[in-house]
């Protein structure tokens, strides 16, 4: 017997409902498992005082630091790069073989996974390059990481910029480099600093690069060869070793807020451009 | 830049532009010269084929770990794409769009949580419930393949929703025209006209999959052998190098290399698969 | 307010004119059963030298004897009971003793091993904590990876051990011990400084893994704890040594579970 389709689809919109509510909910109760533990310990103390006893007791300020500048040593290196890579696919040729081949490349280095970004960075950097387990080691490592983001969102981002006011730009007897720089750059800056923002949101949640170039030290670094530890890899550590729950939950706690303020920043950013545009 | 001249600007656009594809180069050059004078010596036949991993007696085979990567990659897959795609299926097409506008961001902002989080709540929660239920030691095939499913359904359910938004209206007014009822719209045409980008964020997912390091170490539980039951312990390609890494010295080291060498090939494969993927659907719109 | 600029004022500080270090450093590698110590040690010496920065990485013993061997780290820590060849090259001085302790959850009923039960148990000979004396349960090993320091000191002291092979795999101390505090049936084995109340040590052979049974002598599962250093140790690395061998820091290791050497 055939069953009517008004039943099937009845049917089906229950089973896909029901998925999906399922989905929402396994993912909203990692978010409350973990900040419904660590916010009573999160204050301004603990972010702004030094550990002690390994992180037993005691805040994150170094961990902190170290949270800032490794994604921020990241993005110096991979935002100029990735800007202009998009800056040539979209302004300075056409599609061929060579665009082809660097668009292949980038979605491959986007694909490797962390695992060999961490052993490539121990193996050039903190060894070959002798710069040892550093700042400099994990900034540069997490740049080679985040580059692809970058030049896929910025290429996006400069690419829906609409080709009239190129053509005002050069009937106005611009040259191809005066027209990206005072025209499509401005315009596609909105999406181009979303694909950075995102570069930092991936180097801040990145664990395995981060533990094999840039070491774990708890000290404050006081310049970019010393070695330092990121809130993900503190958060490993605590919670690995049993060191201390609180801390571990505490650290959880700040990891995940700021991984939300940075995705939510490029994401109203990007909105923004989206409905700028149209 | 005015320096430069225009002739100049574009001469280096030119070269900035090998960035990432130097990278790319780079990463593959230093992990080849580490990882392949092993293979060679070794034997490939034996590094690959071989279940006996006992660095110490200066035995290297990672067929268990290949086996484990394949099993707990298929185990997320089963889990993740069904409920990704499902979920994708439902947000695009039978909620309304500012419902989905609202749930599609919030469910990649979730793909941006830690794995370091993901494998932690994996130790805590899943396996004691794993191990009360099912016996065994908890830390398991079953519990990575969970995990990681959770992982990359972000990854599956944002890019299905894409392609399937990119399927043109008419299409489906025409069928709805038709007096077909939306679901058969939907598993007709819809599902079909989408289904490169689909296999796309299916493949994208199995990489995700298969590179994932830190979570997986931390609820696998790392045994190295060749699992029989889904609740027993594995070990990973990606577990096995960053385990030992730190410890391992001469042969050992250059074998965990030669894993880097296999992890790095199986990639680079899966993503010239998808990206074969993504350019047909590009080719169909 | 004024936190957030000093914050950001130190961030630019560290970014342009870090490169020129005024601190002396002295940086550690290797073992993850001394690293705790030696942290602590460090955390101590830096605040009555305020001028000299002691890193300390964690890694393992393999680490400690390469990063000594490179200069990565001008001082190795390693927990063997031999020291490899590699580090024939290599200035070793014994800082402490350390017992390897058998842990098993708080829970277990099992509370004394002889050598050949425990040998059997990580073998897979025996798999039911029946067996030796625990409720009828399978048995989940728990060990090192291979190249660690304390697991490779446990299968030279136990001798005739090939790992059983679905025995779980965790990469440090600390780990394991979460793993056996997570687990009612699973047996393990940890360095003794860093036995806490969520794991239970087990007896071998009737003899229980305290600080007085290992310095009698009676408790045979000990290893000695090496800093390697390339050439003889001399200036800062010297001092933080001789730091380390004092009587104050020996007595404060002694109290956290570590076996003085004097």
């Amino acid at each position: 017997m055939r069953i009517p389709p008004k039943y099937t689809q009845i049917a089906a919109i229950t089973i896909l409902g029901a998925a999906t509510v399922f989905t929402v909910a396994i993912l909203i109760f990692i978010l409350v498992f973990v900040l419904e533990k660590g916010l009573p310990i999160l204050s301004l103390n603990f972010l702004f005082t030094s550990p002690a006893d390994m992180g037993r007791s005691g805040g994150i300020f170094p961990i902190l630091i170290g949270t800032v500048l490794l994604p921020l040593l990241a993005i110096i290196v991979a935002a100029p790069l990735g800007i202009a890579t998009s800056v040539y696919l979209v302004e300075f040729t056409n599609e061929s073989r060579i665009t082809r081949l660097i668009r292949f490349g980038t979605d491959c280095l986007a694909g490797v996974p962390s695992i060999i970004f961490g052993l490539f960075g121990f193996i050039f950097f903190v060894t070959i390059l002798g710069m040892g387990w550093s700042i400099m080691s994990g900034g540069l490592s997490l740049a080679f990481m985040i580059l692809p983001t970058i030049i896929r969102t910025s290429e996006e981002a400069i690419r829906a910029v609409p080709k009239a006011y190129r053509e005002v730009s050069f009937s106005l007897g611009a040259s191809r480099w005066q027209t990206v720089r005072k025209v499509v750059i401005p315009n596609a800056l909105p999406g181009v600093v979303t694909g950075v923002v995102l570069g930092i949101g991936r180097s801040i949640e990145e664990t395995a690069v981060v533990i094999f170039t840039a070491g774990s030290s708890l000290l404050i670094p006081t310049s970019v060869f010393d070695s330092t530890r990121t809130m993900a890899v503190h958060f490993y550590i605590l919670a690995r070793e049993g060191l201390s729950m609180e801390n571990a939950y505490g650290t959880a706690a700040a990891l995940i807020i700021a991984v939300l303020i940075v995705n939510l920043t490029a994401y109203f950013m990007m909105h923004r451009f989206i409905a700028k545009r149209n | 830049m005015k320096l430069l001249g225009e002739k100049g600007v574009e001469r280096l656009l030119s070269v900035v532009a090998f960035s990432a594809i130097s990278a790319l180069g780079l990463i593959a050059v230093f992990i080849f010269i580490e990882g392949l004078p092993f293979l060679f010596k070794y034997g490939i036949k034996d590094f690959l084929l071989s279940s006996d991993w006992r660095p110490d007696a200066g035995k290297f085979g990672i067929y268990p770990m290949i086996a484990a990567s394949f099993w707990v990659m298929l185990g997320a897959m089963l889990i993740g794409a069904p409920l990704g795609i499902a979920g994708a299926i439902f947000l695009a097409e039978f909620v309304p769009k500012t419902v989905m506008n609202i749930i599609k961001p919030a469910i990649e902002l979730l793909a941006a949580i830690p794995s370091v989080i993901y494998g932690f709540i994996g130790v805590v929660v899943l396996a004691p419930v794993i191990r009360d239920l099912f016996g065994g030691p908890g830390l398991s095939l079953l519990a990575g393949a969970i995990i990681l499913g959770i992982m990359i359904m972000p990854t599956v359910i944002s890019i299905s929703i894409d392609s399937l938004l990119a399927v043109p209206v008419s299409f489906r007014e025409g069928s709805l025209a038709l007096g077909a009822t939306k679901w058969q719209t939907v598993h007709m045409l819809t599902t079909k006209a989408a289904k490169s980008g689909i296999v796309a964020s299916i493949i994208l997912g199995m990489g995700r999959a298969i590179g994932e390091t830190m979570a997986v170490i931390m609820v696998t539980g790392n045994s190295v052998m060749i699992p029989h039951s889904p609740l027993e312990s594995v070990r990973t390609l990606t577990a096995n190098i960053a385990l030992e890494m730190s410890y391992a010295i001469g042969m050992h080291r250059e074998a965990l290399f030669a894993t880097g060498v296999v992890l790095f090939i199986v990639i680079i494969i899966l993503n010239s698969i998808a990206s074969v993927a993504i350019r047909k659907k590009v080719i169909v719109k | 307010m004024k936190k957030y600029f000093i914050l950001f004022g130190f961030m630019t500080a560290v970014l342009f004119f870090g490169c020129g270090k005024a601190k002396v450093s002295v940086t550690l590698a290797g073992s993850t059963a001394f690293q705790p110590f030696a942290e602590k040690i460090a955390e101590k010496y830096m605040a009555s030298n305020p001028n000299i920065t002691v890193t300390v990485q964690g890694g393992g013993s393999a680490v400690g004897i390469q990063s000594a061997n490179s200069g990565a780290a001008q001082i190795g820590m390693a927990d063997l009971v031999k020291l490899p060849d590699e580090a024939k090259s290599l200035t070793s001085t014994v800082v402490a003793q350390d017992g390897i302790a058998i842990i098993v959850h708080p829970k277990n009923k099992a509370v004394n091993l002889s050598i050949e039960q425990l040998r059997a148990v990580f073998n897979g000979k025996i798999q039911n904590w029946k067996e030796i004396g625990g409720s009828d349960a399978p048995i989940t090993v728990v060990s090192r990876e291979a190249g660690s320091g304390t697991r490779s000191s446990f299968e030279k002291i136990v001798t005739g051990i090939t790992l059983v092979n679905n025995a779980v795999i965790q990469n440090s101390n600390g780990t394991i011990r979460e793993t056996i505090a997570n687990d009612e049936n699973s047996i393990g084995y940890i360095s003794h400084g860093i036995l806490n109340d969520k794991v239970k040590a087990l007896m071998i052979d009737s003899v229980e893994c305290t600080t007085e049974s290992i310095i009698a002598k009676k408790y045979n599962l000990v290893r000695p704890i090496f800093l390697l250093t390339k050439g003889a140790p001399e200036g800062e690395v010297k001092n933080f040594i001789d730091y380390i061998l004092s009587d104050e820091i020996q007595a404060m290791i002694k109290k956290d579970g570590l076996l003085p050497v004097k």
